[in-house]
């Protein structure tokens, strides 16, 4: 039976709970739902900060799609995700598998494979943009010192948006990889022994063990990892512009210019009610996929 | 509760409420009145902490304007225009009273009803009249209503390397005056080797499309032209494709230019301070800068009239007045503009503070941008100018004595949009040897179409 004390001393901790949860929800809902709603607002408003922002429908909607760039940004954003995939995913979870079989300076490389991660994002693309110069840029010199033939990187429309992938990858790749490294981890190595024992070489025990163990942290990763790239803008916006010829404009850098160079919002909040869309299936399929982990 | 919880609660809640109340005294009031009468002004550009020189010049004069003006109170503000926040600081009510605004900016300023329309008040306010025309159609609306007073400008011409011109056997004193003449003369330059090229351009962040809307004024064209109330445009010429050809052959044919194409314009001035770059389109603004920051050195630099002549974009800035300001704030406003900007009772003092500072005098900017008429009073300017140079004049006779004999054109309607659209033409042209210059002015007069929504 609860005592009138006992009953003021848990009403207490509720209201200290709520007070707590409370300013928790302001801070949600001040930075990031009040932001969310608003922007669907402006989406369908003309923008005007004096005379009043007044209602135009769906006008902002016909606006980007008549834009020739809207079609070009989406195939473009979508080819970095596509290309970041494969590259995203390849090399950080290969990168895990050869630390994981090091016996020695594991330590070591887990910091070498994480130290641009911690570079600022502005500070690797700029850096990046040296490397790729074709004359006296670091991978042209080295490419070209060894006999392999150079190539224009981001000065040319068909290479400049796999560079920026090429870089993107180098820049982030600590994080995936660490995270692989820890899955890889937690397989029990009497899994690797049975599979010896039944003579599966490196590529099945890989097939066969590692990755049916690891499916959930892939599938995570892969899921995190489209809704990040999709929403590219750093690299194009830092080593080219969009350019050469609008081969690298994105979705993230078309919303930026319509918002901050031409001050049209509400263009730029329709496009980004679209990219809001896009990602709500994929980050749906993300929720769906951790809490089947969970059950 | 108990009791610490309940005094943690009353603890964080007051805290809150100070911080609120913080907040609400930081924030302005957006009202313009004082004590005494006196009328509070608040005003941006000043120059930051890091411009030492710059802020003490910025933070004098204030002081000496209000000793002449005690009835007007300068709250000064660091910054001068920056896209990514204008919008917000509009949207919060903190917008400056007077804010400063580059060429590019009032036409979507004006349209969106941010600035004051102030012509009913240009009446009385001396010397405005001798500022040139063109400079003040920058602040104009389509029925010509005035938004803002233009303080300094420039035009574009053809910046070179005085060093490299001698090293190639060209005779520095005699620049290219015609597209041919620069291919031949950036040709003579690269042939030098190691590492120098002999032309470059700005290819990026919309730099490319600004740098070609000058060159098709150079050739005499425009890049759009009044079509019923709006615009159409206008650069899909034969003079335009020949200007194109002439630069895909120096990228090319030549090899002139290098093979980095996706520059910054800030790009193209550390190789030019480097002293491995021949020529580029720039205007007389770059020369200080290229010395201040980039290792050039005024010996080295010269500047011409853009090639061709066949005209010249006119950029420049200015300042705007809040359209909230009011009839007190907006009178104080061009008090202060005019005695800071379009005094030539104090010229001859800044001329002597910059010289005294060594900052460059004998160019045509600050302290002595080129914005009067013809008449007493740019003569005056000329002859201070000649008197207290103290950079090789010399070096920019040409461009100087084209100046008047050169068209001057603003920025196109919805320039941003429109230099956005034209890099493309440019970076296509530097970037793709196959480019295909009449389909690359065709795509990009159709987008330029859309953007002024003309069929």
């Amino acid at each position: 039976m609860i005592t009138p004390t006992g009953r003021r001393r848990r009403l207490g901790e509720h209201v200290t709970a709520y007070g707590f949860l409370c300013a928790a929800l302001v801070v949600f809902a001040v930075f990031a739902w009040y932001p969310a709603i608003r922007n669907v607002v402006l989406s369908f408003q003309e923008v005007n900060f004096v005379r009043g922002s007044s209602w135009v429908g769906l006008e902002n909607f016909s606006y980007i799609l008549d834009d020739p760039l809207f079609a070009k940004a989406w195939r473009n954003s979508a080819l970095f995700t596509l290309y970041a995939l494969l590259l995203g995913f390849g090399v950080p979870f290969v990168t895990a598998l050869l630390i994981n079989e090091f016996r020695h300076a594991r330590a070591y490389f887990r910091v070498l494979v994480y130290l641009p991660v911690m570079l600022p994002p502005v500070v690797v693309a700029l850096m990046w943009r040296w490397f790729y110069q074709p004359e006296g840029g670091l991978i042209n010199e080295v490419i070209g010192g060894v006999g392999l033939p150079t190539s224009e990187w981001t000065n040319s429309s068909s290479t400049a948006l796999i560079s920026l992938v090429i870089a993107s990858t180098w820049a982030n790749m600590g994080t995936a990889t660490l995270i692989y490294l820890a899955a890889l981890q937690t397989i029990p190595g009497e899994l690797y022994e049975a599979a010896e024992l039944e003579g599966a070489g490196i590529l099945r025990r890989i097939w066969h063990v590692t990755i049916p163990q690891t499916r959930f942290v892939i599938l995570m990763l892969l899921l995190l990892q489209v809704i990040a790239t999709m929403q590219v803008f750093t690299e194009p916006f830092v080593m080219t512009g969009g350019g050469p010829e609008d081969s690298t404009v994105t979705v993230m850098l078309l919303i930026y210019r319509y918002a901050f160079v031409y001050n049209n919002f509400g263009a730029a909040s329709a496009m980004s009610l679209l990219l809001l869309l896009v990602l709500a299936v994929f980050s749906a399929a993300y929720l769906r996929v951790t809490r089947s982990q969970q059950t | 509760m108990t009791r610490r919880a309940y005094r943690r609660t009353r603890r964080c809640l007051a805290t809150t409420a100070v911080l609120a109340l913080t907040l609400a005294a930081c924030s302005s009031d957006g009202e313009g009145g004082g004590e005494d009468g006196k009328v509070t002004l608040h005003i941006n550009g000043q120059p930051p902490n890091t411009d030492e020189r710059e802020l003490r010049v910025f933070l004098a004069e204030i002081e000496a304007f209000e000793a002449e003006h005690p009835d007007i109170d300068i709250v000064p503000h660091e910054g001068f225009m920056d896209p990514e926040t204008f919008n917000t600081r509009v949207a919060g009510g903190d917008l400056e009273d007077v804010f400063y605004v580059y060429f590019t900016d009032p036409a979507g300023i004006i349209e969106q009803g941010y600035a004051a329309d102030i012509t009913d008040y240009l009446a009385d306010v001396p010397h405005l009249d001798q500022i040139r025309p063109e400079l003040h159609e920058a602040f104009q609306d389509e029925e010509g209503r005035q938004y803002g007073i233009p303080t300094a400008n420039y035009s574009m011409g053809l910046l070179y390397n005085r060093d490299l011109f001698e090293q190639a056997g060209l005779d520095p004193n005699a620049p290219p005056t015609t597209w041919e003449e620069v291919r031949a003369a950036s040709a003579a330059i690269a042939e030098l080797g190691g590492g120098v090229t002999g032309y470059g351009e700005c290819a990026t962040e919309n730099t490319g499309g600004w740098h070609l809307t000058t060159e098709i004024y150079s050739v005499g064209g425009a890049v759009a032209e009044p079509e019923g109330d709006g615009w159409r445009a206008a650069f899909n010429t034969p003079e335009t494709v020949r200007l194109l050809e002439n630069l895909r052959a120096m990228r090319w044919e030549d090899n002139s230019m290098g093979s980095d194409q996706m520059r910054s314009c800030e790009d193209v001035m550390v190789q030019m301070g480097a002293g491995q770059l021949g020529m580029y389109v720039a205007a007389p603004d770059n020369l200080p800068t290229l010395v201040r920051q980039y290792d050039g050195t005024y010996e080295n630099l010269g500047l011409a009239p853009i090639p061709d002549q066949g005209g010249t974009l006119l950029g420049g800035e200015g300042y705007m007045i809040n359209a909230g300001a009011s009839e007190e704030e907006i009178e104080a406003a061009l008090t202060w503009l005019q005695w800071r900007f379009v005094n030539p009772d104090e010229i001859e003092r800044r001329i002597e503070e910059a010289a005294a500072d060594e900052l460059p005098v004998g160019l045509p900017m600050p302290p002595t941008p080129d914005i009067w008429v013809e008449g007493e009073i740019r003569d005056s300017v000329e002859a201070l100018k000649e008197q207290h140079a103290n950079v090789p004049v010399e070096h920019v006779r040409t461009f100087m004595e084209a100046a008047p004999t050169v068209e001057g054109h603003i920025e196109p309607p919805r320039a941003q949009e429109v230099y956005a659209i034209l890099d493309n033409v440019m970076q296509g042209v530097l970037t793709d040897e196959g480019a295909d210059i009449q389909g690359l002015l065709d795509r990009a007069e159709d987008d330029v179409n859309r953007v002024y929504g003309a069929s």
